[in-house]
C-alpha cells in the first residue's frame, strides 16, 4: 500500500508493506543508507532514528507507526554540535555504529541539555560499540552540551 | 582510473547517499579525467592538474589506516596529505599483499610504502633538475612542488616529464627527520562521513534491478538440507526466487556454508521469506559437538602429558623437588566476533566477468574464492572494497561474498546478501575454545625454578586441514614460545583438540587465551608467595635480554612474520611498559591506599603493552571495572590518535571477552543468536577514565590493532581476585545473559 512520510522534512511517498520495519523503508524504499541495521531485535541501537524527535529503533518499528510524523535520520542532521565535537575528539573508529550513537545523543540533549555522566551512560546503554569507541562518545556529549 | 559508464551512472544515482571515496571511486574526479598522469607505481598517481592520488592497500575497519598509510606515503613524497585524493584499492596482487589482518599494515608496509614514496619523488626531483638545469642534490621536495631556493615547479608541473624517466629500483628515503606529519596529531579522514551517514558499508551498496539475499545455512558445519519446503516463503510479498546453495566440502576453508537463500526486492521481504522456509536438515558429521562436554575433554587432555613443543632443563624433576607448587587450570570458551556490521557482499555476474563489492578484510582471496566457485578465471573477478563496520578477523572469510556471486550468477540479476545478527552469532568464525593447566615450582626463597604448561584447543589450521589437531608453531608464537621466563626448566606440551567447528582468527587469536592463563597464574603465584603481582610479574619474566629460540627451547620464534634482528624481542621493552602502566596507575601508591587493581603485560604482534586496571563493586554489588591504564611500546607510531584509539577500543574489546563472551554448542549448533545472549560490552559497564601512554620511539613500528588486547582479560581477572577473593580461572566472568 502507499505510505505517506515525512523524512528530514520532506514529503515521501513509498509503497510497501505497513509492517515493514521502519529502517528497511528507509535503507531499501528511500535509499537513506545512514540508518544502520546491526541486530534487528532493538538490542544494539545502530537503527535509532527519531519519531517527533523523539529516539526510536528502526528495526522495530513498523513503518505504519511513523505514518503523519516527522522522522529525522542521521542524513536530517546538518552541522550538529554533535557531529562537531565527534570529529573534534574523532571519536569513531569503524563508524558503523555512529549514526545512532548520535541520535541517541541528540534526543539526550534535547531532553537534558546539561547531561551528566550518568545520563549519558543511562542514555546510550542501548546503544553497541563494538569497537569500544565509549569514552569518546561520552566525552563528545559533553563537549557538544559545554558541560 | 578510469569508470564504466554504468558504474559511473550507479553512482551518481545513489549520489546522495554517498561520497564515491568511501567506495574508492571518485566520481568525476581528477583521476577520471586527467588525460596524462604519472603513475611509477600501483601507489601512486600525480595528474598534470596537480591532484595526488594515493591507493590505501589495506581495508578501514576501524584502526584508521585511510587516515594513516595515505599520510605515510604522502609524507615520504612530499604531497600534503591534507590535499591527497585517497584511492581504497580493488583487491589485485598489483597492490602486494592486501590481508588485512596480524595488526600488520604499518608494521609490514611502512618501509614499502616509503620506498615507492621516495621513488615517485626522485623522479620528480630529476624532472625539476633537468628543467632547471641544476643538480639534483641542491632541491628538495615538499607541498606538492619540488623548489630550488625561491623558485618551485609544483607536482602537477612536472608530472609529464617525470613519467617519462626510469622508475629508480631503490631510492633513497628521507631521514625521519623530514617526515613532518608522520608521528603527528593526523584528521581522521572519514569522520566527516561517519557522522552524516555518508560512508558506505557492504550493506550500502545497490544496483539497479538488485535482489536481496537472506540464507538459512546449515545449523552444524556440513550439515545439509534433506528436506525444502518453500512454498510459503515463495508466497511472501517481494519475494522473487528460493535457491539451493552447493554444499561445501572438507576442509571449509573459505567456502560458503551452504543452505537455501531467499531472493527479494528488498531485505525485509527476503527474511521473511527466510521465517517462511521449512527446511529439514541433516546435521552431518558434527552433530555431536556438544561444547560442555567438549570442554571437560580438553580438560582431560590437559591432565596428562602431551606433545612437548617447548622445553628447558627438566621441569618434571624441578617440580616434583620444589619447596611450593602452585597449580592451576583455565578455560576460555567459544568467542564470536559480532562486528556492528554483520557480513554483507554485492555481486554482479555478467557472463564470465563477475564484479563484488564487499566489507572485506581480504579482497585477494576473497577473488579468487569467489574465481573457483564460479569457475571463472581470477582476472575476470573484480573486487570493490567497502569500509567495513568492524572486522576483528570475520571478515578476512571470503565465504558471504562467495554466497552473492553464487547467487547472482544463479538468478542472473545483481544479488546483495545480507547476513542478519543471529546468522552472524551461529555462523561464524569462532574464536577456539581452549583449556590450559600450568604448574610451577617455587624454591624456598620464592624463586621460580620450574614452569610447565599445558594447552589444548582446536587450531585455526583446522579450517584449511582437517586432520591438524595441535596448535601451530604460530599460534604457540603467541604467547608459549616467545614467553619470557625466568625460570631455568621449562615445559610446554601440547594436547589433541580436533575442531568440530569452523575454528578463525578473532581480534589477538590465541593470545586471548595464552596471555589470560598466563597472566592470571602469574598473579597466583604471587598470591601464593605473599608478593605485590608486579614485582612477581617482573621477576617470573626474569632479567632484560633479547630472546632466541635457544634461549627459550624452541625450534623457532615465529615473531609475527618479522626476523630476529628486525624486530628483536627485547624483554626490557616489557619491563618499560610495566614501569611505565604503574607510574600511570600510581600502583604502590593507590595499593596502599586501598584501591584494588589487576595487572597485566604481553607482548603481540611486535608490540608490548601492560596494562592496570581498578576494580570495585557496582551499583548491584556486581565487579565493575572503574578505570584503566594501558602503556604500550609499538615502537615508531604513524598516527598517535589512531594508536591511543585502537588501545582504547582494545580495553572494551577485553573487558568483553572477561565479562561476556561465550559461545556454547548443543548438537552441533550454536546456542546464541543475538546481543541478548551474546553480550558486549556497553556504555554503563566501561570504565569512565582509560589512560592510555603510548613510548614512541625509532624502532621499527610494532602491530596496533590487536596488541592492547590480551593483557585484558588477565588484568581484570586479577583486580576482580583483589576485589572479590574469587579467582576466575573460566572465561566469561558474568555467566548471565541480559
Amino acid at each position: 500500500m502507499t505510505i505517506k512520510l515525512r523524512v528530514n522534512g520532506a514529503p515521501k511517498e513509498l509503497d510497501a508493506d505497513p509492517e515493514m520495519p521502519l529502517l528497511w523503508a528507509l535503507r531499501d524504499l528511500l535509499g537513506l543508507t545512514g540508518t544502520k541495521y546491526g541486530c534487528g531485535e532493538a538490542l544494539c541501537g545502530a537503527c535509532t532514528v527519531h519519531l517527533d524527535g523523539l529516539p526510536v529503533r528502526a528495526c522495530v518499528t513498523p513503518v505504519r507507526r511513523a505514518v503523519g510524523r516527522e522522522v529525522t535520520t542521521i542524513e536530517g542532521l546538518h552541522d550538529h554540535p554533535l557531529q562537531r565535537a565527534w570529529i573534534d575528539l574523532a571519536v569513531p573508529q569503524c563508524g558503523y555504529c555512529q549514526a545512532g550513537q548520535i541520535m541517541t545523543a541528540a534526543a539526550l540533549l534535547k531532553a537534558i541539555p546539561k547531561p551528566t555522566d550518568d545520563d549519558i551512560d543511562h542514555s546510550l546503554a542501548g546503544n553497541i560499540c563494538r569497537c569500544g569507541t565509549y569514552v569518546r562518545i561520552r566525552a563528545a556529549v559533553k563537549k557538544a552540551a559545554g558541560v | 582510473m578510469t569508470l564504466e559508464i554504468s558504474r559511473r551512472s550507479f553512482l551518481a544515482g545513489v549520489g546522495a547517499a554517498t561520497t564515491g571515496l568511501a567506495l574508492g571511486i571518485r566520481v568525476g574526479g581528477a583521476t577520471a579525467t586527467t588525460s596524462k598522469l604519472f603513475a611509477p607505481n600501483p601507489f601512486i598517481q600525480i595528474g598534470n592538474d596537480g591532484l595526488v592520488s594515493i591507493w590505501c592497500s589495506r581495508s578501514e575497519m576501524g584502526q584508521g589506516i585511510r587516515s594513516s598509510l595515505p599520510v605515510l606515503i604522502a609524507d615520504e613524497l612530499g604531497a600534503d596529505p591534507a590535499k591527497i585524493n585517497i584511492v581504497q584499492a580493488d583487491g589485485d596482487e598489483k597492490w602486494g599483499d592486501q590481508d588485512t589482518d596480524g595488526s600488520a599494515s604499518i608494521r609490514m608496509l611502512f618501509d614499502d610504502m616509503r620506498h615507492a614514496a621516495a621513488a615517485a619523488r626522485q623522479m620528480l626531483v630529476a624532472a625539476a633538475a633537468a628543467r632547471w638545469n641544476v643538480p639534483a642534490t641542491r632541491l628538495s621536495a615538499h607541498d606538492d612542488a619540488v623548489h630550488d631556493g625561491a623558485r618551485a615547479l609544483t607536482f602537477g608541473e612536472l608530472a609529464d616529464e617525470a613519467a617519462k624517466l626510469p622508475v629508480p629500483a631503490k631510492a633513497a628515503l628521507r631521514p625521519r627527520t623530514e617526515l613532518h606529519h608522520v608521528g603527528a596529531e593526523l584528521p581522521l579522514r572519514d569522520a566527516p562521513d561517519y557522522v552524516t551517514g555518508r560512508a558506505i558499508y557492504g550493506a550500502d551498496v545497490s544496483l539497479p534491478g538488485m535482489l536481496v539475499a537472506v540464507i538459512s545455512r546449515p545449523p552444524a558445519l556440513f550439515g545439509k538440507a534433506s528436506k525444502i519446503d518453500d512454498a510459503k516463503a515463495r508466497a511472501v510479498a517481494g519475494v522473487r526466487d528460493v535457491i539451493e546453495l552447493p554444499a561445501p566440502k572438507p576442509p571449509i576453508k573459505y567456502q560458503a556454508l551452504g543452505g537455501v537463500a531467499v531472493l527479494a526486492d528488498h531485505t525485509w521481504a527476503a527474511m521473511r521469506g527466510r521465517a517462511a522456509l521449512a527446511v529439514t536438515w541433516d546435521d552431518g558429521p558434527n552433530a555431536d559437538y556438544e561444547s560442555a562436554s567438549y570442554e571437560q575433554a580438553l580438560l582431560a587432555a590437559v591432565r596428562a602429558p602431551g606433545k612437548a613443543v617447548r622445553k628447558l632443563g627438566d621441569a618434571e624433576a624441578a617440580l616434583a623437588k620444589a619447596a611450593t607448587r602452585v597449580e592451576a587450570e583455565y578455560t576460555v570458551p567459544h568467542l564470536v566476533h559480532a562486528a556492528m556490521e554483520p557480513p554483507a557482499a554485492l555481486a554482479r555476474v555478467d557472463g564470465k566477468k563477475c564484479e563484488i563489492w564487499a566489507c572485506t578484510q581480504s579482497p585477494q582471496d576473497l577473488r579468487e574464492e569467489v574465481a573457483t566457485a564460479l569457475g571463472v578465471a581470477k582476472t575476470d573477478v573484480t573486487v570493490h572494497v567497502t569500509l567495513l563496520g568492524g572486522g576483528f578477523g570475520r571478515k578476512s572469510f571470503p565465504d558471504f561474498a562467495v554466497e552473492a556471486a553464487l547467487l547472482a550468477k544463479r538468478s542472473g540479476k545483481p544479488v546483495r546478501v545480507q547476513w542478519t545478527r543471529d546468522d552472524d552469532i551461529r555462523h561464524g568464525t569462532m574464536h577456539t575454545v581452549s583449556a590450559q593447566a600450568l604448574a610451577a615450582g617455587l624454591d624456598a626463597h620464592g624463586k621460580l625454578v620450574a614452569w610447565r604448561h599445558r594447552i589444548a584447543y582446536p587450531t585455526i589450521s583446522s579450517t584449511f586441514s582437517a586432520s591438524e589437531t595441535h596448535p601451530s608453531d604460530g599460534e604457540l608464537g603467541q604467547g608459549i614460545s616467545d614467553l619470557p621466563l625466568s625460570a631455568p626448566n621449562v615445559l610446554v606440551e601440547t594436547g589433541a583438540a580436533p575442531a568440530k567447528i569452523r575454528i578463525g582468527w578473532l581480534r589477538s587469536v590465541c593470545n586471548i587465551q595464552q596471555a589470560f592463563a598466563v597472566q592470571s597464574f602469574i598473579a597466583e603465584l604471587a598470591h601464593a608467595t605473599k608478593r605485590d603481582p608486579r614485582d612477581m610479574l617482573v621477576e617470573v619474566l626474569g632479567p632484560a635480554r633479547v630472546l632466541t629460540a635457544k634461549l627459550q627451547g624452541v625450534k623457532e620464534l615465529a615473531n609475527y612474520g618479522s626476523t630476529e634482528e628486525n624486530r628483536p624481542h627485547d624483554v626490557a621493552r616489557l619491563h618499560r611498559v610495566i614501569e611505565k602502566v604503574t607510574q600511570m596507575a600510581g600502583w604502590d601508591r593507590a595499593r596502599a591506599a586501598g584501591r584494588l587493581l589487576g595487572i597485566a603485560a604481553h607482548r603481540s604482534f611486535t608490540t608490548d603493552v601492560a596494562v592496570v586496571v581498578s576494580a570495585v563493586k557496582g551499583p548491584r554489588g556486581e565487579p565493575y571495572i572503574d578505570e584503566a591504564w594501558i602503556a604500550a611500546d609499538a615502537g615508531l607510531v604513524v598516527n598517535p590518535d589512531r594508536v591511543r584509539s585502537q588501545l582504547e577500543g582494545a580495553v572494551v574489546f577485553g573487558l568483553s571477552i572477561a565479562m561476556h563472551g561465550s559461545i556454547t554448542v548443543k548438537r552441533g549448533q550454536v546456542e546464541q543468536s543475538n546481543f541478548h545472549d551474546y553480550r558486549v560490552a556497553r556504555m554503563p559497564e566501561v570504565p569512565r577514565a582509560i589512560h592510555v601512554e603510548i613510548m614512541t620511539n625509532d624502532n621499527p613500528p610494532g602491530g596496533v590493532g590487536e596488541p592492547g588486547v590480551p593483557p585484558v582479560a588477565p588484568a581484570i581477572a586479577n583486580a576482580i581476585f583483589e576485589l572479590t577473593g574469587e579467582r576466575h580461572r573460566s572465561l566469561p566472568i558474568v555467566r548471565s545473559p541480559l
